[in-house]
């Protein structure tokens, strides 16, 4: 597998992004912001708090993993940011606007924790199902889809059907699908939560490569402290029981550019250190 | 296909030689009584020859049905009356037409059931209950009623069969259409697509595998709904037709042709079903 060249595709994003709708790098730092946000599920027994007070800011350009144990409100919160569910209190913007209008909008691209592809199209006209929905013309749909393919490197797999891809093959057709909005911003819901660490570790690199070269603000819902280092510029630390924020690490002594050697440095350990005990602090084993 | 051949011919060897075995015994007094009273031999071999030989037996042997049906299929031309084809045509005419009706009013009522809990509730009850009543008390009653109002020929047979099919159709479409993965709704969702948009990308597709194994079972009891759509009409043309004159005038042997015609028309209609499912879902469904 090849991986295009960072400063062809970035030249070839910026490209785009001067003719598209996206919103152009000079606009607020901030992409989505988070103010006492709170959400509370109703259930037969007792109220679950989903969500309890929740502050975030994540600026443009920026990978920021949300992790922590099952119900800790990880999956919850990128829900919320898409408008995949409604906060009970609290504010949240997304580009300055409420998460509704950034979804009408159709301002980001979501990858599911499993590839969610539709079973009877093939995997190009899997890429191709957002666009259609925007009302594309063919001949750009296909463009597109061919080009987001590359991307991932599955070029030559157009028109296979998931069921003849592998797990991350079919994995990475989402992550096409997603990019083929051409969305500022990613957001990520344990992607690679189902796949073997050697797979695991190939799309990590791949998705880190990716991410410098579109410059996109991401999203990524973990629970491996390895991945959460490796990936982002800010880790959230969250802790179950209420669903809340515990700490929010910022990962500058690492460089931007990321190989999986930098996983043995002593910077990698002293983040993924801080990360453990955040979630230590955060677990309790009375419940 | 070479494994399955063996034990098939086994056992349809095992049931002609059974149906042999009936046919004598059925048709032993008979043909004893016409021996004797003409004074021939009444010794075991001549009974048994009259008892495959008679005009009207009570159970026609298969040698028999096939020489009926190869006599009436090659014996005059195809659009003649006295040739079963025309017959076998008329029935599959009236069958596909109601078949046809069928899957219109059972996918509107099945989307309607899904898409409105009020319909659920109302209609549901009604939709079940239609399939309580016996088919041979209803038939002639919508002969009679269509006959009133002007209509005769096919449409009232088709009408017949609609009624018969939708069933099916709409207990499948129900299922179908709420088949949909919850992720693949979501991802409608955060394409902002809307109702219309997400019914015919996703659970209308997703439906289709319940559909065809709904149409499997219409299809054959669509063929049941014209023969009893027939009988009542006095029997100008159609298999059932060719039944009821059949019992008119006691030629058993032309009942068992039509009979065999009629099952022959059912199986070559499914599996026209079946071709249709591969063609259209084959390589999407092959899990």
């Amino acid at each position: 597998m090849t991986f295009p060249n960072p400063q062809d595709v970035r030249e070839a994003t910026a490209a785009r992004q001067g003719s598209g709708p996206a919103i152009s790098p000079a606009a607020s730092p901030v992409v989505v912001e988070a103010r006492k946000l709170s959400l509370v599920y109703p259930t037969a027994d007792k109220p679950v708090t989903a969500l309890s007070e929740v502050d975030l800011t994540i600026a443009r350009g920026d990978f920021v993993s949300l992790i922590g144990p099952s119900g800790c409100g990880k999956t919850t919160l990128l829900r919320v940011i898409a408008d995949l569910e409604r906060p009970t209190s609290g504010h949240i913007a997304i580009e300055g606007m409420t998460p509704e209008q950034a979804r009408l909008k159709r301002l980001y691209g979501y990858v599911f924790q499993a590839p969610a592809l539709y079973p009877w199209r093939t995997v190009e006209r899997n890429v191709m199902l957002p666009l259609e929905i925007m009302g594309l013309p063919k001949a750009e749909r296909r463009q597109r889809a061919r080009e987001q393919l590359e991307r991932v490197g599955l070029s030559g797999f157009e028109r296979k059907f998931p069921w003849q891809l592998s797990g991350g093959m079919q994995q990475r057709v989402s992550i096409a699908r997603a990019l083929a909005l051409q969305p500022d911003l990613l957001l990520m819901d344990e992607p690679f939560g189902a796949l073997d660490e050697i797979t695991r570790d190939h799309l990590n690199l791949h998705l880190t490569q990716l991410w410098r070269a579109t410059g996109k603000t991401c999203v990524f819902v973990t629970h491996s402290i390895a991945e959460a280092v490796f990936l982002s510029t800010r880790i959230v630390v969250m802790s179950p029981r209420p669903g809340r924020i515990l700490d929010v690490i910022d990962c500058d002594s690492l460089p931007r550019e990321r190989t999986l050697d930098i996983r043995e440095s002593p910077e990698f350990a002293a983040i993924a250190h801080r990360v453990r005990e955040g979630l230590k602090e955060g677990h309790s084993y009375d419940d | 296909m070479t494994k399955s051949a063996l034990p098939v011919t086994v056992m349809t060897l095992l049931l002609l030689a059974a149906w042999y075995v009936g046919a004598a015994w059925l048709n032993w007094p008979q043909a004893a009584e016409t021996l004797a009273r003409a004074g021939k031999p009444t010794a075991f071999a001549d009974v048994l020859a009259q008892a495959y030989a008679m005009k009207r037996p009570i159970l026609p042997t298969p040698g028999q049905v096939v020489v009926e049906l190869w006599n009436s299929l090659t014996g005059y031309a195809p659009t003649s009356p006295r040739n079963l084809l025309f017959h076998t045509w008329v029935t599959t005419e009236a069958a596909l037409t109601g078949l046809a009706m069928g899957l219109v009013l059972g996918i509107l009522l099945a989307a309607g059931i899904v898409y409105t809990r009020t319909l659920e509730a109302s209609l549901l009850p009604w939709v079940i209950a239609s399939q309580t009543i016996p088919i041979l008390a209803i038939a002639p009653m919508i002969v009679v009623i269509l006959g009133n109002i002007g209509l005769t020929g096919l449409l009232p047979k088709a009408v017949i069969c609609m009624y018969l099919c939708f069933f099916p159709i709409t207990v499948g479409m129900v299922k179908g259409l709420r088949s949909a993965d919850p992720l693949w709704l979501d991802l409608m969702r955060t394409y902002s697509a809307g109702g219309m948009r997400a019914f015919w990308s996703l659970r209308l597709p997703a439906s289709m595998p319940f559909l065809f194994a709904s149409l499997k079972v219409s299809v054959a009891i669509s063929v049941v709904g014209a023969i009893v759509g027939e009988l009542p009409t006095g029997g100008q043309a159609g298999l059932g037709a060719r039944l009821l004159s059949g019992s008119y005038y006691g030629q058993t042997v032309q009942i068992w042709a039509a009979l065999i015609m009629a099952s022959l028309l059912s199986v070559a209609l499914i599996a026209v079903v079946r071709g249709l499912e591969l063609v259209l879902l084959g390589r999407a469904g092959a899990r």
